[in-house]
């Protein structure tokens, strides 16, 4: 079939940081390639060189066995290559079809747009690959699945041959990535190329056709997706033997902490995004809620944290023992016990410019045990900054001059969770996504800690889209489908279910589409 | 440590600076050579009648003091991400009201308490002025920039009218005197020192408030959230801070330090309000606080620069135009923000 994309000895550095080194890898032309990899393990890095983002310091692309020198995506496109990138890149007041030939629209300046054929191209297009889409729809009004179609339909207009796919499953739904996956392969069975960038090796197994691993900046390994199982794959990702299990001892719940009742969200819009919404958390329990993305967690988040955008209407009532937190902010909310971790650490949990013991305090510097004078007391921060430092591994040689930006993605995670999770006398800990973005390494350190909170009687709500931290972690678990929680399962059903776990995740995806 | 791409942020700030100074003294070298006059002749002229002088080393302090207020006003809100544009409008209106209370003040007052209520009615003036157009941000959503150069034409309007309608002296266009209390002595009247020029002992108070600004921002748990704030305010919001509370916080101090930029002109100078008398300082604050990467100490240095550059392109003006100076006034901060935004490329 011949090779779409080789690369020979690709080296890449930020300052003293290597971020690929010697990298050697062929793509073969009609195939699906994966690339997998923990954060950090410069997967993206990788990409952004091929798609000519960014420049390599060594090495050389082949692109169709020829040398090429990218300077900037527009070359790469006009050589072939395409990305549907994990954010898309789509402008929401514009049509489908008008996003689709943007920066290609086939015309002059001031000639008239020569719409109708292009549109008769995308019906061709969709009907083809299976990528349906309305080409006069809005795009705020496409749902993120149509969203995607859209991106690959741009990558065709363009007539990439070579397409390479950031995390293209993190948003969609069960239902939605089966279809992406047919898509994946009509694409492919047609000659088309696709890299696809992942940290979800079950996707990987079910679609690829060849799978490399990245570990530091190195291709670990590339072998036929067939050949190889699982905890293989994340053996050769982590370096180590990774337990996917949790141990997580029987709960011993106590009284209710937290009382959802009819809970309703409606934007200044007048969009619903909550209606009808209630369950309740006890003290010493885990509750999970699983849902696809995009079905209400962000909108639960910020009713429950005080962060509802001014003109949203909240209905029902939210109790934090016996006292409601709607309508409150989130100073108030966290000196009544609460502790978040957003879903979105690095943009809402975190200052990338502060120093590691800035970070460590953010959110807890109101606490009269940090404070000396008009200042912070910086003894007492020092030791409680050592302490979590090595509780939680966290790799960083001076944390009061150290900024939160040198660090990898990995550790800043761990330093909100260990933050949030070492806050005293917390009553109710949320957590969103807790081990989003973080290694599968660090998974397990992430979760032993969840369950020791637990075990300590502090109440757990549990948002994430992983079921398989949900089934591992919770003790009970509430489906979120459209803004309400549809099902909810008991703690002698979880008990009972967690033990034939793919049977289980398979049921909780029945609630959640 | 020698690599540019490892060196340490402060360094590379200060560094920037100084090159952009370069840079804009070479710039300028050229323009004089070009207008037909000799640039070392010229420089070696505002040596002499600046820091070569006591009566120019007085007229620089005095500048310069002036400057470190407004750089100030321009700075703090800068932290929070607010380009305060309205200094010169606050300091409008701090000196007025410096310059009717100091006239309205009873002549038998003791001189310490004459001059602390003038200060302070300078600052209140100036912070209310800030404040007005912080509220419209939090409030309503007003672009900053806008609202405070709107708000330096209503300071404008509002001073002259009351000035030529009411409290001007007939057939002059400035206010009454203040009283003898309220006058700020000159060094000159104290010590002796910068003979007959205008420094006065209000720039002893700018250290201080340089330093206090320094530790508000940088050691105290204020100084946390507002920067925390400026830096990422969606994250300051999840933290439990109040954005709007430090915006107009932040304002007000500003606004409050051009009060004092006023007060240094009217007590210790002028003694009276006199139309156009701010004319352009409150815009030179903001380069003096772009030059110091808005940091309250370095302001210090860049106020000193943009004084001897000010009052030396007075002296000159006989052999070149002191437009030049303004020039290299403006130049040196395009070269601070475009060197800034090289720096940050070449560490990608």
């Amino acid at each position: 079939m011949g090779v779409a994309v080789r690369l020979c000895g690709i080296s890449k550095r930020f300052g003293t940081f290597a971020a690929n080194s010697n990298i050697s890898l062929s793509v073969e032309k009609g195939s699906i390639h994966a690339l997998v990899g923990e954060n950090g393990a410069g997967k993206s890095t990788l990409t952004k060189i091929i798609y000519g983002m960014i420049q390599q310091s060594e090495g050389e692309v082949y692109i169709q066995e020829k040398p090429v020198h990218f300077s900037s995506p527009r070359e790469a496109i006009d050589a072939g290559i395409g990305m549907v990138h994990q954010h898309f890149m789509l402008i929401p007041t514009l049509t489908a079809a008008e996003n689709i030939i943007l920066g290609d629209e086939h015309a002059r300046l001031l000639q008239h747009l020569p719409m109708k054929h292009l549109k008769n191209l995308i019906r061709k297009h969709a009907r083809e690959f299976g990528l349906a889409v309305d080409p006069d729809a809005t795009v705020e009004n496409l749902s993120v699945g149509e969203e995607q179609r859209v991106e690959i339909l741009k990558l065709l207009f363009r007539k990439a041959s070579i397409m390479i796919f950031d995390e293209p499953t993190a948003v969609l739904t069960p239902s939605e990535t089966e279809h992406l996956f047919t898509t994946l392969r009509t694409l492919r069975d047609k000659g088309n190329t696709i890299i696809l960038i992942t940290h979800k090796l079950d996707e990987v197994l079910s679609v690829a056709d060849t799978v490399s691993v990245m570990r530091k900046g190195k291709i670990t390994g590339t072998m036929p997706a067939k050949s190889v199982t699982k905890p293989e794959l994340a053996r050769m990702m982590v370096g180590r033997s990774v337990l996917f299990k949790v141990t997580n001892p029987p709960p011993n719940p106590g009284e209710t902490v937290l009382k959802v009742n009819n809970l309703g969200y409606c934007t200044r819009q007048g969009v619903e995004k909550l209606h009808n919404l209630s369950f309740k958390v006890r003290a010493g329990e885990i509750y999970g809620i699983a849902g696809v993305e995009g079905n209400g967690q962000s909108e639960l988040l910020q009713a429950l944290y005080g962060l509802a955008p001014a003109g949203t209407l909240l209905t029902g009532e939210a109790m934090l023992k016996g006292r409601s937190v709607l309508g409150k902010n989130p100073a108030e909310i966290t000196l009544m016990g609460v502790s978040l971790t957003p879903e979105n650490r690095l943009r809402h949990a975190v200052i990338l410019d502060y120093t590691v013991s800035e970070n460590l305090l953010f959110g807890r510097h109101r606490e009269p045990a940090f404070h000396r004078g008009a200042g912070f007391d910086n003894r007492t921060l020092n030791r409680y900054c050592e302490q979590i430092i090595a509780d939680y591994d966290i790799k960083c040689t001076s944390p009061s001059s150290q900024l939160l930006s040198s660090l990898s993605g990995g550790n800043q995670q761990k330093i909100v969770l260990a933050r949030e999770l070492n806050r005293p006398d917390i009553s109710l800990l949320i957590l969103a996504q807790p081990t989003r973005g973080v290694d599968i390494g660090a998974i397990e350190t992430i979760h032993n800690k969840i369950i020791e909170a637990r075990t300590k009687g502090v109440a757990i709500l549990l948002i994430s889209s992983e079921l398989e931290e949900i089934t591992a972690l919770s003790t009970r678990i509430g489906t979120l489908y459209k803004g309400s929680i549809v099902h909810e399962f008991s703690q002698e059903e979880v008990t009972l279910k967690r033990n034939s776990e793919d049977e289980f995740q398979k049921e909780i995806g029945l609630h959640i589409t | 440590m020698n690599n540019p791409l490892t060196m340490n942020r402060k360094t590379a700030q200060f560094l920037i600076a100084i090159l952009s100074i370069l840079s804009a003294l070479i710039v300028s070298t050229l323009i004089i050579f070009i207008a037909g006059r000799d640039p070392i002749m010229i420089f070696q002229k505002m040596f002499n009648a600046t820091l070569g002088s006591s009566y120019g080393t007085g007229q620089v302090v005095f500048r310069m003091t002036t400057l470190v207020f407004a750089g100030l006003a321009v700075a703090l809100p800068f932290q929070v991400k607010l380009f305060n544009i309205g200094a010169e409008g606050q300091l409008q209106m701090g000196a007025f009201a410096a310059a009717m209370t100091g006239a309205l003040l009873p002549a038998s007052l003791p001189s310490l308490s004459a001059i602390s209520i003038c200060i302070f009615s300078a600052m209140g003036a100036g912070a209310c002025w800030a404040l007005l157009a912080a509220l419209l941000k939090v409030r309503f959503g007003v672009n900053e920039v806008i609202a405070t150069i709107m708000l330096n034409f209503i300071a404008q309007g509002i001073t002259g009218y009351l000035l030529t309608y009411h409290f001007a002296i007939p057939s002059t266009v400035h206010t009454p005197p203040v009283i003898d209390a309220a006058i700020i002595p000159s060094f000159h009247s104290i010590t002796g020192m910068f003979p007959k020029s205008p420094a006065n002992l209000s720039t002893l108070l700018a250290p201080f408030v340089a330093l206090l600004f320094w530790f508000m921002l940088y050691k105290s748990r204020f100084g946390y959230e507002l920067r925390a704030t400026g830096l990422q305010p969606e994250a300051a919001r999840y933290g439990g801070i109040n954005a709007g509370m430090h915006s107009l916080t932040a304002m007000s101090i500003g606004g409050a330090a051009a009060g004092l930029g006023a007060a240094n002109i009217l007590l210790g100078y002028k003694h009276y309000y006199e139309a156009g008398m701010s004319s352009g300082i409150g815009f030179t604050g903001i380069a003096v606080a772009l030059l110091a990467g808005a940091h309250p100490l370095w302001i210090f240095f860049s106020a000193l620069f943009f004084s001897i550059l000010e009052y030396g392109g007075l002296t000159v003006n006989a052999y070149i135009p002191k437009d030049i100076f303004m020039m290299i006034e403006a130049i040196t901060i395009l070269l601070v923000i475009s060197f800034n935004a090289l720096g940050k490329r070449i560490h990608q």
